[in-house]
Order: structure tokens, then sequence, then C-alpha cells
């Protein structure tokens, strides 16, 4: 039996999704990864008679996305696909954390959000991976921090200066949200706030995901205007968010002038965002069905304007970081991940494309208002930080080309639709650019038409492993610096 | 007399007010109206007023450490001398007693940073030691070529003699102002060197072995860093404050060049990053790079030989 053959946000009836037998599911998986294809998804979901695992491939190339599942009643065990294709190591985890289905051979089954000291009394203890010798030197960081940033524990086994091993444990903010999804799936505005919320700083990343998940299942055509404004949100925000992340990785190596310039201007995009909603980050903007906030005329003017401006001072204030020695010797060659590890680990977004590997779901799924734009895939070969750092600047470009396109495309027309009832027992698979990679949503909805599943996945969930490789045989001060680079969620994993 | 307690009160004073300046070279750089010049005398006093978190691992090392500390780095600012005034405490290899007072200084912080038994603090300590290291010797190898110029062995009497002019001693009063001036960095825990601002407590030097302490003792060792730092400015502006000026003008002199060589750490910290771990040694080796070209042209070129 073969795969169900999908495109990105098309909702499938639950009917057409094969059932193969486990093994068959793994052995067909993993041949999908060998030619190329990408693990999106794979999760469990509780039936009547026990789980059914839910597998998504995608092809980037072909723009199309294959789903199977399999279902396991009295078996708990199966055979591990990890130790084949390695980018199911963390999914294979949360299944096994989720159901206690083992799967057998999985060279690293750790829990991945459960095992928190204090939290639940009964659970045992999270055993690090441990190197003995003595000159082997254990650092752990977290996850109390000294500045505001979430909570997070990492495990270093240095000798000197040198980590040969990082081990990250999260799972400290786990707030149950794929749970709040279906408990609360009768109130739209609530769904609205939760998906804002999965990742305080992708609210109009996941906000915009799970809002088209549902469309598709409602079968909701939103508007062009509404997908125009929502499109040129998106971009304001990965320009914002790439901006104060160009502001951070200079503060982490004490470069203060790209510190202050680039936080200065992160300032003016979600003041940007604010004049448009009221709110910097975006909150309240989306809607399902459209959206809650209009861009007037003036408004566009003003916006335009804006992003005139940033273009300019955006290339001034690159060219100043980008090439200043004291900045580039911390920049280059550090933290180095190489496209093989990228794709075999299955990394996305621009920490992805730093390392060479083309993705971008704007361009290979497309979505919302990418139906219409073109999204050239912007890739860079070196993988260390200096490329994590410069693809955020192109991107910036590549994000003020887009919100110019738009603006001038804006045109007169409706800001929402009436959302129409959710087909039955339907599933639909939603991915989406948020600027740290791809976001993935997938709904299943009941024989009424109700919410029974929400599965989330934020990009960081694909990139937490490469930082863990990123920063072997480097030096200890450096990690701060690698993990800027990265500038993963906390809470967006820990969901 | 009367002159030296006034000077050295003033010195006491000071060091608070040169931080102050640095944050304010850095605050107008970046764009910001920055905290008020003296805002470092008021968050010394604020800790004053703090109570104190010891924690319950540590022995009396870490308890007395400050102590010693701050006492450590006051009697070196006995021995430093101040142009026309002099020093309190002089006599021959008196230089040596002035290294190692810094020395013992450093010795408990980072004795108090291990006495904690956090592993940051021992990375701190540990790179702390390491780049010691380097800039002692260098800083010998400073006052080496300044005794081999003046032949005199005492702070007072290599300063006092310093100061007459041929042709080589403006070059060699650059490169050993530029060495003291890496010194002066890579004591003050500045960037290159370290990052005072930083959070991140894994690239931290200085920062990282203070972690534990809080209030009274803290404001100590804030307060010793700083005096610390300029003490050394004092011995760069030993080298370039011209003899032949009065008492006041002398001192005004010296105050302005106290504060241009803290002006020009803070306009490094604006232009430059820090330097990565690894790479600060070959920063720090410059100072004894610079030093010993001074101390080779003094042999050649004044006496003619070396050795």
């Amino acid at each position: 039996m073969s795969w169900v053959e999908i495109r990105n946000l098309q909702a499938i009836p639950l009917a057409e999704i094969p059932r193969l037998p486990i093994e068959g599911l793994r052995l067909q998986l993993i041949e999908k990864i060998k030619r190329g294809g990408r693990l999106v998804q794979f999760f469990g979901d509780k039936s009547s008679d026990g789980v059914v695992l839910f597998a998504v491939v995608a092809d980037d190339n072909a723009s199309r996305l294959y789903v199977a599942s399999s279902s396991f009643t009295a078996e708990r065990v199966y055979r591990s696909i990890t130790p084949e294709a390695p980018s199911a190591h963390l999914f294979e985890r949360e299944f096994h954390e989720e159901f206690g289905i083992v799967p057998e051979g999985h060279p690293w089954l750790k829990p991945v959000r459960s095992s928190i000291p204090g939290i639940a009394g009964d659970e045992t203890p999270y055993e690090f991976f441990s190197m003995e010798g003595e000159e082997v030197h254990e650092v752990g960081v977290g996850p109390i921090h000294a500045g505001i940033i979430e909570p997070g524990h990492f495990r270093f086994s240095c000798h000197g200066e040198k980590v040969y091993q990082l081990e990250i444990k999260l799972g400290f903010q786990h707030r149950g949200v794929e749970v709040l999804f279906v408990r609360n799936g009768g109130r739209p505005i609530y769904l609205e706030k939760l998906a804002e919320s999965v990742s305080g700083d992708t609210v109009i990343g996941h906000a915009g995901g799970f809002i088209r998940a549902i469309e598709s299942l409602a079968d909701t055509v939103v508007p062009r205007r509404a997908k125009l404004i929502r499109t040129i949100a998106l971009e304001l925000e990965r320009t914002a968010v790439h901006l104060g992340d160009l502001s951070a990785l200079s503060g982490d190596v004490a470069y203060l002038t790209g510190n202050s310039v680039f936080g200065a201007l992160r300032t003016r995009v979600i003041n940007t965002t604010m004049a448009i909603c009221g709110n910097r980050f975006g909150r309240g903007l989306l809607k399902l069905g459209g959206v809650n906030f209009d861009i007037t005329p003036q408004l566009r003017d003003k916006i335009a304007s804006m992003i005139d401006e940033l273009d300019e001072d955006v290339s001034l204030a690159a060219e100043v970081l980008f090439s200043s020695a004291s900045v580039l010797e911390r920049f280059e060659k550090t933290g180095v991940v190489n496209r093989e590890t990228a794709a075999a680990i299955g990394m996305v977004g621009p920490a992805a494309r730093a390392s060479g590997v083309k993705i971008d779901v704007r361009s290979d799924h497309p979505f919302g208002g990418f139906e219409f734009i073109p999204v050239h895939k912007l890739t860079l070969e070196g993988g260390d930080v200096f490329a994590r750092a410069y693809i955020r600047f192109v991107e910036i470009q590549q994000s003020i080309r887009i919100i110019e396109e738009q603006l001038s495309g804006l045109f007169a027309g409706d800001m929402k639709n009436e959302l129409g009832q959710l087909s039955k027992n339907s599933l639909v698979v939603s991915l989406t650019e948020g600027w740290r990679g791809e976001i993935g949503y997938v709904v299943i909805t009941n024989a009424d038409g109700k919410i029974r599943k929400v599965k989330v996945k934020d990009p960081s969930f694909h990139n937490w492993l490469a930082l863990s490789l990123a920063v072997r045989e480097e030096g200890i001060s450096d990690f701060p610096l690698c993990n800027k680079s990265f500038n993963l969620s906390y809470c967006g994993f820990d969901l | 007399m009367m002159a030296v307690v006034i000077v050295l009160a003033l010195m006491t004073v000071s060091p608070f007010f040169f931080i102050g300046l640095i944050n304010k070279v850095k605050a107008v750089w970046a764009g910001r109206k920055g905290a008020p010049l003296l805002q470092p005398y008021y968050d010394f006093f604020r800790l004053l007023k703090k109570g104190e978190v010891i924690s319950g691992t540590t022995s009396i090392v870490f308890k007395i450490a400050p102590s010693v500390n701050i006492s450590a780095v006051l009697f070196a600012l006995l021995i430093v001398p101040i142009p026309l005034i002099g020093s309190v405490i002089n006599f021959q290899g008196d230089f040596v007693l002035f290294a190692y007072a810094l020395g013992l200084a450093k010795f408990f912080t980072v004795a108090a940073a291990l006495d904690t038994g956090s592993s940051f603090e021992g990375m701190g300590a540990s790179r702390e030691v390491t780049y010691s290291t380097i800039v002692e010797p260098a800083f010998f190898v400073v006052i080496g070529s300044l005794a081999l110029l003046t032949h005199q062995i005492s702070f007072d009497s290599i300063f006092a003699a310093v100061n007459f002019s041929t042709h080589y001693t403006a070059l060699i009063k650059i490169l050993l102002v530029a060495s003291l001036f890496i010194m002066l960095l890579a004591e003050g825990s500045r960037v290159p060197v370290d990052d005072p601002n930083t959070h991140l407590e894994l690239t931290m030097i200085h920062e990282v072995m203070i972690l534990d302490y809080s209030g009274p003792d803290l404001a100590f060792i804030q307060y010793a860093a700083a005096l610390k730092m300029t003490i050394i400015s004092i011995l760069i502006a030993d080298l370039l404050v011209p003899s032949y000026l009065g008492l006041l003008p002398t001192l005004a002199v010296l105050a302005f060049i106290m504060a241009l060589v803290f002006l020009s750490v803070g306009i490094v910290e604006s232009l430059i990053a820090r330097s990565r771990i690894s790479h600060i040694p070959q920063f720090l080796f410059l100072m004894t790079t610079l030093s010993l070209t001074a101390f080779a042209v003094i042999a050649f070129f004044l006496f003619g030989v070396i050795g």
C-alpha cells in the first residue's frame, strides 16, 4: 500500500490515510528518507483500540507530502527507525515518552520533556551521559540562567576549555499546549490566543500555521487582502527577530556598535507591527478566517517609508559588522555544522540554509500569500556562526523586498470571511516558514467535526541537536555565541 | 607631606569615577544617554548597605579574600610613584613588592573562586591564572627596561630619572606605554581580554570568579578592581608626565593623562569585539613583545651591547 500524497494545507479524510503494519511503515519511511525525503511529523494519536502512529514525509522538490499511519493495539515494541534515519531520533523519543511504546534499538532513548526533578515526585531522575577521566570535568548550566532567558539545562563534558560533548535537557516549560488546543477547542478566540503563545517570539508564525490548518479543514477561503496582510506581518516578524539576533550576536562578542545599532533597527520594525495591530509582536492580528486589523493607505505609506529607510540602514550596519576583523575572528569557523550532518539530523530554517541545505517552506510548500510570491531559497556553505549571522542579513533583505512587493499589491477587499464547519474525521498538515524555520501543525478532527488532536512542532524541535553537535570540539566559552546563532525556543520545544 | 596625603586621598576615591568615564564613553558611542558619571559610586554605597549571602560550602578563605584583596591593592597604591610626589614606601627593588602585592590580591580572588567549588568559578580561576603567567613576566620586562635605562632599581628613582630626553626615549616610552595599556586591559578585565558587561557565565573571566559574592564583599572587590586599573594608569602617566612643571600643573597633567587612558579603554571597548578565549594569549604576548623590544632598543642603542 502506498502513502497518500497531499499538498501543504490540503485536508484529507482520515479514511484515505493508509494503515500499514509498523515494520512496513518503518521500511518505507527509511526508504523515503534515503531518497531525499524529509521527516516532517511523526506522532501518535490515542484511538479507541490503542495508539495510531502517523508519519509525514516531505518531498521538498515536488512540493508534496506523504502520509501513512500504523496502529499499535497489543504490541508495545517496534524496531527503531533512528539508526538508519537519524532525523527520526527526537520524534521517536517523543512517541515513546507519550505512549510508552518502545522503539527497540534506539540509541538515545531518553525523556524529552518529562523527568524534571521536583515536578512529579515519582519520576525517575534523568541520567546524563557522563565521561570518566582524571582531566575530564563537567559543567552544568541552568535551568536558571544569569540573564533573562528561558530555562534549559546544559551539561558539558570538557577537557580544559574544550567541549567533548554537550547534552541538553529541556522540558522545564511544558505547559500541555497540545492538550489545551483540544480541551478548549470550541472557542475560536481561545485557539487563536493559544497558538500565538506557543512561542512568544513567533506569534505570527505559530498563529498563522495553526489558523491556516483550521481554515483548510473548514474549507474557508481567506480574502486576498487578508493573505497579503498576513504575509507582511510574517515578514515583519522575520525581519524584527533577525535584527534582534544580529544585535544579540554582537552583544555576545562584546561588539558594542552592532549591539546598539541592530537593536535600534529592530525597534523600528516591531513598532511598525504595533502600528498595524497595537502589539509589537503581532498579537491579536491574525484571526480564523482573516485578520483583525487593516492596513489603511496612510499606514501603507508609513510602512513603505519605514521599510525604505530600513533597507539602507541595515545594509550599512551589516557592512560595518561583517567587515570588523574582531567580529569575524569570533564568528568564522565557530560552531560548524556541515551540510551532511545538517541534512541527516533534519535541520530546518536559516540554520539549515547556513549549512547549505536548500529548504524553505515558503518556496517548497507555499502557504497563504506565498502561493503568489516566488521565494528564492538562499543558502550559504560555511555552517558556522558567521554563516548563521550572514544568512540573517540576506534574509532581512529578502523580507524587505517581499514586504515592498506586498505593499504595492495591497488592493481593496475584505479582511475576513466566516469560518465554516470543520470537515469530519479529517487530517490536515500545515507547514509554515517562521523566522526560525519550519513550523508544523497537524490537526485531526473527530466524527462531530471537532478538534480531536493537534500536533505542534516548533522548528527548535529539529535544531536543538544541531547545537549540541556544533559545540563539539569547540571552546566552552564559545557556547553562548553558538547558542545565540541558533536562537532556539525552549517553550516552543517544551510545548 | 600634606600634598602626599591629599593626592593619595584623591587617588583612593577616584577609581569609580574612571569606571564611570569608561561607561559614559561606551554609552555615547552606542547612542545612549548612559548612566550618570558617578553611578559606580552609587552602586558601591548601595552594595555596602546590603546583606550578604555566603555559600555553605565555602571556608574562611572565601570570607577573608575580599578584605585581603582590597588591602593588598591599597598597599600597592602606597608603592606606586606619583609624579613629583613620589611614593610612600620605597626601597631598592620595591617594584617586586608592588607586583606581588597585586599578585596576592589575585591569589586570594582565585583561591576564593576555587573555594566555592563551582565549576564556573573554577574555569574563571583557571583562565585568570593562565593569563597572569603571561602578563606578570612582561611587567617585569617593562620595569627591567626602565631600570636598565635609568640605572635605578626602585620605582621612585626609576620614574624620577626616566624623564630625561634623548632620541630614543620617545620610542621607548611609546613601546612601554602600549605595553602597560595592554596590562591595564588584562588586569582590569576589559575588552578584548574579558567582557565586563556580559551575563554569559561561560565566557567570563573576572566576573565569574566573584559570582558568589554579594553585598559589602562585592563592593570591596569592585573597588579593588577599579583601584588596580587606576594604579596601572598612574604607571602609564609616570612615563608621560613631564618633569619640569610645578606641583599643581603636574597633578593636572597627571589627572588629564589618567582620564585619557580610561577614555581610550572606553574607545577600545566601543570599537572592537572581545577576542576568542583561545586567542587571548596572542594579544597578551603583544605586551611581552613590546616590552622586549623596548628592552632591546635600550640595550642596543643606549649601551651598544646586549648583556
